[in-house]
Parts: structure tokens; C-alpha cells; sequence
């Protein structure tokens, strides 16, 4: 009887955050040793110790449970205080720009009324060339990865490049892809723009495929195999179809990764006053365009900037949504 | 020793032609050796059982048969495995080949994350070229080989993921058996269904027999008693004993697998 009740107070205490395997809880309340449990007998007198808050080991257990979801609480806030409030502020300096007129203007001269047309297009035109080159890139090399290098060493070597690039600064990037494109071509250029976007996001989606690959149960490449099917068609026709979602998860990461980097296009891209679509030229885009109105003395540009950023902040909010939306729906 | 004198016995055995000669054949993981010189005859079209405790080898020796092992390196076999008179061992062979031939259906059901109809297409397709309506036969053709046309007829697109556990161990045989193999393993086919389940595909395995040479691995001596027409009692990788079906649960030779059947031990 006594037993009973002590077990249910144990886990009465713990039923949130512990295991529901009451017995382990009161183990766990009673000693932190991994030692043998005492016999049958004994351990039921130490069970009603271990439940009674008199027990002194057992009170303090509570106060560090207490105190380190207190913690973990705080710092929750702290991290979202900063994330509401930069979104307060872009909403309250964008929407006084969101018009029509933003879709549809181009970037004014200082001193008049525009809006962010060419930027627009010209930021969905670079991200998306530098998508288009990043995606069969990263897929190809996550596959390999996973499913055919694994352990060699190249493949070793290649995780590890890999995941320096994922963190290099994107500012040495634009500088590689300058000296590389731009200083031979002797102009700027959308295409350095994208070239420099697709190093980018190669790395996050060479990631997450090879990532998402793993998580394919073995059994299912056998399966596939003891048919006789080769190892490309395993690959194409089974694995990856099973992490499609994940795979594209990875790519709109990716995308939403790059959607915001400037440093990249400011040595690359630069900017375009004008509306152009081509991709052999200097092209307007978003993130440069912000740097450029928002350090202006301008307050037509500086308007202009804070709806640029709401933009931008928006779209990567929709994308990170869309892919986490697919990534359940994969996952089930 | 004792599977020498068992071969000698088996009047059956001896009356049906042998389907997959194994002579000598030693298998290692790595430095652990995983099978110790094993010899036996897998008689055509007749059901073969391998039983035995965790750990024994039977799973390691019936993926010796399609070389499932070839794909994990610090694998190997030594010596002879015979499927019509070929040593599927040696390196010439192409695994694709025997693998068309050898078929192969696994512990847990691994429908493809795709349609039932593309399930069993997969396969078919990387053999024959046929055009739609003959595809479509033979998808059907498979399905009611698997008894599972009725239950699937009607959800042919949808996938394979959306059937029931039995089920989708039925798709994975109709699977197997559209590529028409000669010869078809299967690895504790039913260890994760439930007891009807179970029942549909020994029955399953009961009738596909007359068309197909069946290695079945299982932990449930029952079904081994139930559907296989030899047994196999194998223990720390090497083969105790080999007889007809009838004559191992009735009279075990060895000491060993009397003492395995009985229950005194594993």
C-alpha cells in the first residue's frame, strides 16, 4: 500500500518532463549512483524516502529541476524579445512605404518618390540563377556523400571542405568570385552576383541531402538492390524519392539563406539604377539596395530601405514556414 | 559430420533435383569468421528451412546466396555456392544478373516510397521492356500470386506505404516474384507481423513452391515444421544438422538440435 502511493506521488512530481517508467523515476529520486539496486525489500523503505520531501537529496533534485527550467525559460525570452522587436521596428518604418508603388516604380533619384521594381526582379533573377547552378551541385555531392564515398577519404575530406564553406564569411566569398569573374570580365555582373550566391548555398544543401540520405533505413537500399537494380537507379529511384521533402527542405534553406546576403553582391552585382534584366550586366537587387538607401541622408531612400528589408524578412519568414511544413510531411 | 549421414537418409532430398549446391563455403565479417564450412544441397522447388539460435548464421548464409554481402566491404565468402551449375562466388559474376534470379524478401516489410503499381513495376523494369497493358498484366499477375489483388485492386496509385504491415510484406513478395526469379529467400518474412498476417503468407509460401525454389529463414520452429519441406538446424555457424522436415522435429540426429527443438536451450 505504502509502496503504491509513494509511486504515484514520485511520479505525480516528475509526470511532465519524466520518463513515464515510474520505477526509474524513483530510482533516480532516491540516488544518482548507477550502482545495483538494493534488494526487493529494502528498496521499498528507501522508495518512501525517496518521495518525501523530507528526503534531503530528493529536495534538492526539485530546487535544480526548478531552476534550470527557469533558466531555459529566460533565455527563451531574451532570444524572442530581440526577434519581436526587430520585427516591430520593420514593420512600423515598412509599412509606411508598402504601396503598390513599390512593385511597380523603379528606384528614384535622392529627393523623390519611387519604388523597388527593379530590385525585386533583379533579386529574384540573381537568387534564382544562383539556385538553378547551387541545386544539382549540392544534391549530386550530398548523394555521393551518403551513398557512394561515405567513409573513403575523399569523402571525408569533401565533409570536412564542406563544412568549412558552410561557415567562411560570405564578404571572402564576394571577394573570390570578384577577383575570379568580375576582375577578368573588367565589369560587374548578375552572373558573378549568382555565381557567388550558388557557393553560398551549395555547402547547406550538400548538408542537408547527405543528412536526409542517412536517415534512409538500410534495408530499403538491400531491398532495392536484391532486385537487381544498380546503384544509380537505388539511388534516384528509391532513397531520394523516400527524402524528397528533406532534399528540398535543404533547398529552400538554402534559398532562404541567400536571399539576404550583401556582401556577396556588393563585389559582384553591385547595383543598376535602371530596370535590366541582363545577366551579363550590373543588376539592381534588394540587399544592396538597402545598404545604399539606408546609409543615405535621403529620407525617401531611407523609407524605401525599411520596406526593402520587410521584404526580404518576409520572404525568408515564408520560405523557413514552407520548409518546415514539408520537412513534417515527410517525416510523418 | 552428422549432415553427411542426414544427406545419405533423405530419400526426398535425393529424389528432387538440387537447385543450390553449397560446398565448403566459409564466411567472414572482418577477421570474424561467420560460417564454418558449410555444405549442402537446396533441392528445386521445394521449401528450405534455416533454423537456429540469434546468431547462428542462418541470415548470414542465405545473404551469401544473392551476395547481399557484396555491398559492405570487409565481407567475403570462400568457397562454392552453385545455383544451375555456375559458382555465383567467383568474381566474374554479375550480382545484377543473379539477383534477377535470386530473389530476396526481407525481415521488415521496405515498400519504395512510391505507388503500389510502381513497387512492383521497379523491378519488371529492369529486366523487360514491356508496354503498358503487359505491365499492368503482370503487376496483376504478381499481386494475385501474393493474394493481395483483391485487397489492392482498387488502390493500385496509391502508396505502398498506405497498407498494412501484412500487407506490405505481401507487396514486397509479389515484388520478388514479378521479376520471376527462379529462386526466392526469404529473411524472417513474418517475425513482424501479426498471427493472421503470418498465417496469409505461409500459406502464401505453401503455393508459390511449385513454381519457385524457397530458402526460408525463421526463428518460429512451427512455421519451419508448417512450411518447409527440409530443415536446416545450424549453431556458432556451422550446420548441425540437414533433413527432411518431417524426420528433425520427430527424431533429431544430433544432440544439439534435439536439445534446440525441445526448448532446453536458445
Amino acid at each position: 500500500m505504502s509502496n503504491i502511493t509513494s509511486r504515484n506521488n514520485a511520479s505525480d512530481v516528475h509526470g511532465s518532463t519524466s520518463s513515464p517508467r515510474t520505477e526509474r523515476v524513483v530510482s533516480a529520486a532516491s540516488k544518482h549512483s548507477t550502482a545495483p539496486e538494493p534488494a526487493e525489500g529494502s528498496l521499498q523503505t528507501e522508495r518512501v524516502a525517496g518521495a518525501s520531501p523530507d528526503n534531503p537529496v530528493y529536495r534538492r533534485r526539485r530546487w535544480v529541476n526548478r531552476f534550470n527550467l527557469t533558466m531555459s525559460l529566460a533565455t527563451m525570452a531574451f532570444g524572442m524579445v530581440f526577434l519581436l522587436w526587430i520585427l516591430a521596428i520593420l514593420f512600423s518604418k515598412g509599412m509606411a512605404a508598402l504601396g503598390p508603388a513599390l512593385f511597380t516604380q523603379m528606384t528614384p533619384p535622392p529627393g523623390s518618390d519611387g519604388g523597388l521594381a527593379n530590385a525585386i526582379v533583379g533579386s529574384l533573377i540573381i537568387v534564382s540563377a544562383a539556385i538553378f547552378i547551387a541545386t544539382p551541385v549540392g544534391i549530386l555531392a550530398g548523394i555521393y556523400l551518403a551513398e557512394i564515398g561515405r567513409n573513403s577519404t575523399v569523402a571525408k575530406v569533401t565533409r570536412f571542405i564542406n563544412d568549412i564553406l558552410l561557415s567562411a564569411p560570405s564578404i571572402v566569398i564576394g571577394l573570390f568570385v570578384y577577383t575570379l569573374i568580375v576582375a577578368n570580365a573588367k565589369h560587374y555582373s548578375a552572373w558573378a552576383g549568382a555565381v557567388a550566391l550558388a557557393i553560398i548555398a551549395v555547402p547547406v544543401i550538400v548538408r542537408q541531402t547527405e543528412n536526409m540520405l542517412q536517415l534512409v533505413p538500410n534495408s530499403l537500399r538491400e531491398a532495392a538492390v536484391a532486385l537487381g537494380a544498380p546503384q544509380w537507379r537505388v539511388v534516384l529511384i528509391v532513397t531520394l524519392r523516400a527524402v524528397k521533402g528533406g532534399v528540398v527542405t535543404g533547398v529552400l534553406l538554402a534559398l532562404a539563406r541567400i536571399s539576404g546576403e550583401t556582401a556577396p553582391l556588393l563585389f559582384t552585382a553591385l547595383n543598376n539604377q535602371f530596370w535590366s534584366t541582363d545577366l551579363n550586366a550590373p543588376m539592381a537587387n534588394l540587399p544592396v539596395v538597402i545598404f545604399q538607401f539606408a546609409m543615405s541622408p535621403y529620407e525617401e531612400w531611407q523609407r524605401l530601405a525599411w520596406a526593402g528589408a520587410l521584404l526580404i524578412t518576409l520572404a525568408v519568414l515564408l520560405l523557413n514556414i514552407v520548409a518546415r511544413t514539408l520537412f513534417r510531411q515527410t517525416k510523418h | 559430420m552428422s549432415f553427411q549421414v542426414s544427406l545419405g537418409d533423405t530419400q526426398v532430398a535425393a529424389m528432387a533435383p538440387t537447385k543450390i549446391g553449397i560446398r565448403n563455403l566459409n564466411f567472414f565479417y572482418g577477421n570474424f569468421q561467420g560460417l564454418r564450412d558449410i555444405s549442402l544441397n537446396i533441392p528445386e522447388k521445394q521449401v528450405t528451412a534455416f533454423i537456429g539460435p540469434s546468431g547462428c548464421g542462418k541470415s548470414t548464409l542465405l545473404r551469401t546466396l544473392n551476395r547481399m554481402y557484396s555491398l559492405y566491404p570487409g565481407q567475403r565468402a570462400e568457397g562454392e555456392i552453385n545455383i544451375n551449375g555456375v559458382n555465383v562466388l567467383g568474381p566474374k559474376q554479375d550480382l545484377n544478373a543473379l539477383r534477377g534470379q535470386v530473389g530476396m524478401v526481407f525481415q521488415k516489410p521496405t515498400p519504395f516510397p512510391m505507388s503500389i503499381y510502381d513497387n512492383i513495376a521497379f523491378g519488371v523494369k529492369l529486366y523487360e521492356k514491356l508496354n503498358k497493358s503487359n505491365m499492368d498484366d503482370r503487376v496483376e499477375w504478381a499481386l494475385k500470386k501474393a493474394a493481395l489483388w483483391n485487397e489492392a485492386k482498387d488502390k493500385l496509385s496509391q502508396s505502398g506505404l498506405s497498407l498494412s504491415g501484412g500487407q506490405q510484406q505481401r507487396l514486397c513478395i509479389a515484388r520478388g516474384i514479378a521479376v520471376k526469379p527462379e529462386v526466392l529467400l526469404l529473411d524472417e518474412p513474418t517475425s513482424a507481423l501479426d498471427p493472421i498476417s503470418t498465417a496469409r503468407i505461409e500459406e502464401l509460401v505453401s503455393e508459390l513452391r511449385s513454381d519457385y525454389t524457397i530458402v526460408i529463414v525463421t526463428h518460429n520452429m512451427q512455421q519451419a515444421a508448417r512450411v518447409s519441406q527440409h530443415t536446416a538446424y545450424m549453431y556458432l555457424g556451422e550446420l548441425v544438422e540437414f533433413t527432411p522436415t518431417a524426420q528433425i522435429f520427430v527424431k533429431p540426429k544430433d544432440k544439439r538440435t534435439e536439445d534446440y527443438i525441445t526448448g532446453r536451450f536458445g
